[in-house]
């Protein structure tokens, strides 16, 4: 692998995390992100399963799409398929940790099934497809490592949105906002301030 | 004929993923504990944590491995311990039915307010300003974290110091451990004396601040005929192993803090 590969998939990684944040800059997965980041700990746990589901789905996903759909002019059955092909994958994932890593799945094993219909894991296998139409030499290396730090890109949202909220609780807050409001203000606020690393990957490829 | 194939494709990936987890869930199968779940059926289910497990399943599976004795579920009572050992098999357990009790008999009527308190709601916020609002260090604030924290309505605040409700009150300690002044325990229910106090200080402080608090005069262990009193960190507690509510402490209290805890 050359120089220039690696640089490509670093740019990847960090677009996928800054520029493309699948919850701050495309708004997907937002359910979790307002349903689980009330505390730190949980927000990094859903997170880290995130993370997994993510990248194990893009290497099921990307192989079944291109040497199975595309070439019988299927395309068009990416949505359906996919869904089917990540819940099944949760629900393997999740047995294979209850019997193999207990330790791991009584971590992670309670946010698994809110994983199953999670829309940014969806997200990310579908719009990685766009991004290979577009560009011949985004292939399943440059996929995987899409999926990588999108799942990253998740971490990072939920853990500074968690941190957020931990400090909303202290505040004196007028009572029409308390509650959903005043964290969807704040999630925007969030949101907005991730408008700032536009174009920096842009110089990085 | 184009439909057959994604009718196909669809059909036999559903089919592979469907026979794939089928066959996962049978070869990675976890056995289950059929003791732990029985157990767990009779827990109430309420995960208030008294028994110092994580949950009631937690104490079911300790149960069932023989870590944990049956008889620790206080909000159950005896009916449930009975039941556990039942399916445990290890015959009879005896079991000491307990209620919180609020040690502080401080009540506007008593003892007053040394500011007016207008931070955050809560007892363990209102603490860290100079110890709190009320004149006694040690004494009732009123401000309800042992209310929010019983889930069993069984505590309410009255005239400034907080309440229990017996009746209700099923011994989970969640209001013991919400209280930063340390000032609710779990006491054993029976016909006993009762200190309701918890102010350590020397009789002149307490007797500025408060009508009612003990001063620490020993009047009570000298009157005890158990010797079931003495003198802790400068305030008087009764052990009620020994207590037997004759009640000759309550008549001897100057300060009239000791009560008798009918049942």
């Amino acid at each position: 692998m050359d120089a220039q590969s690696v640089k490509t998939l670093v740019a990847i990684f960090l677009a996928a995390i800054l520029t493309e944040n699948y919850v701050l800059n495309k708004f997907l997965g937002i359910c979790p992100f307002l349903g689980v980041s009330k505390k730190l700990d949980t927000a990094f746990g859903m997170s880290c399963a995130v993370t997994v589901v993510m990248v194990i789905a893009t290497a099921v996903t990307w192989p079944l799409y291109t040497y199975l759909l595309v070439p019988n002019g299927l395309e068009y059955l990416q949505t359906i398929v996919f869904i089917l092909v990540i819940a099944a994958l949760v629900q393997l994932l999740e047995t294979v940790l209850r019997k193999y890593m207990p330790p791991l799945y009584s971590a992670l094993g309670i946010y698994l099934p809110l994983i199953t219909t999670n829309c940014a894991v969806l997200g990310v296998t579908m719009l990685v497809l766009e991004k290979g139409a577009a560009d011949p030499s985004f292939g399943f290396v440059q996929s995987l490592v899409n999926a990588f730090g999108s799942g990253v890109g998740f971490l990072v949202a939920m853990l500074l949105f968690a941190g957020v909220r931990e400090r909303l609780e202290d505040c004196d807050i007028p009572e029409t906002f308390r509650g959903l409001p005043i964290t969807l203000v704040a999630a925007s606020l969030v949101a907005v301030s991730f408008l700032g690393f536009n174009g920096l990957v842009d110089r990085l490829m | 004929m184009e439909f057959i194939t994604p009718i196909v494709l669809v059909g036999v990936i559903g089919l592979l993923a469907g026979v794939i987890l089928a066959v996962a869930s049978i070869v990675m199968a976890v056995p289950k504990d059929e003791k732990a779940e029985a157990l767990e059926e009779i827990l109430p289910g309420a995960n208030c944590g008294a028994c110092g497990y994580s949950g009631c399943p937690g104490y079911a599976a300790a149960m069932s491995k023989g870590e944990a004795q049956p008889g620790l579920c206080s909000p159950g009572g005896p009916a449930v311990a009975k039941k556990c050992a039942e399916i445990l098999g290890g015959g009879d357990v005896e079991m000491e039915i307990k209620c919180a009790l609020v040690r502080c008999m401080g009540s506007y009527d008593n003892t007053a307010d040394k500011m007016e308190y207008d931070g955050l709601e809560g007892c363990n916020a209102a603490v860290l300003l100079a110890g709190g609002s009320s004149s006694c260090l040690s004494g009732c604030m009123g401000l309800g974290d042992c209310v929010r924290a019983c889930e069993y309505g069984a505590v309410e605040v009255c005239n400034g110091v907080a309440k229990i409700d017996p009746a209700l009150c099923k011994a989970c300690g969640k209001c013991v451990s919400a209280c930063p002044k340390g000032l609710i325990t779990l006491a054993p229910v029976k016909k006993q004396a009762v200190v309701r106090c918890h102010n350590c200080d020397k009789g002149k402080a307490v007797m500025d601040v408060c009508k009612v608090g003990c001063i620490s005069c020993t009047k009570c262990v000298k009157t005890c005929p158990e010797g079931a009193i003495a003198m802790e960190n400068g305030c008087a507690a009764v052990d009620p192993k020994k207590c037997t509510g004759c009640g000759q402490c309550v008549e001897s209290c100057p300060r009239h803090v000791i009560t008798l805890l009918d049942v």
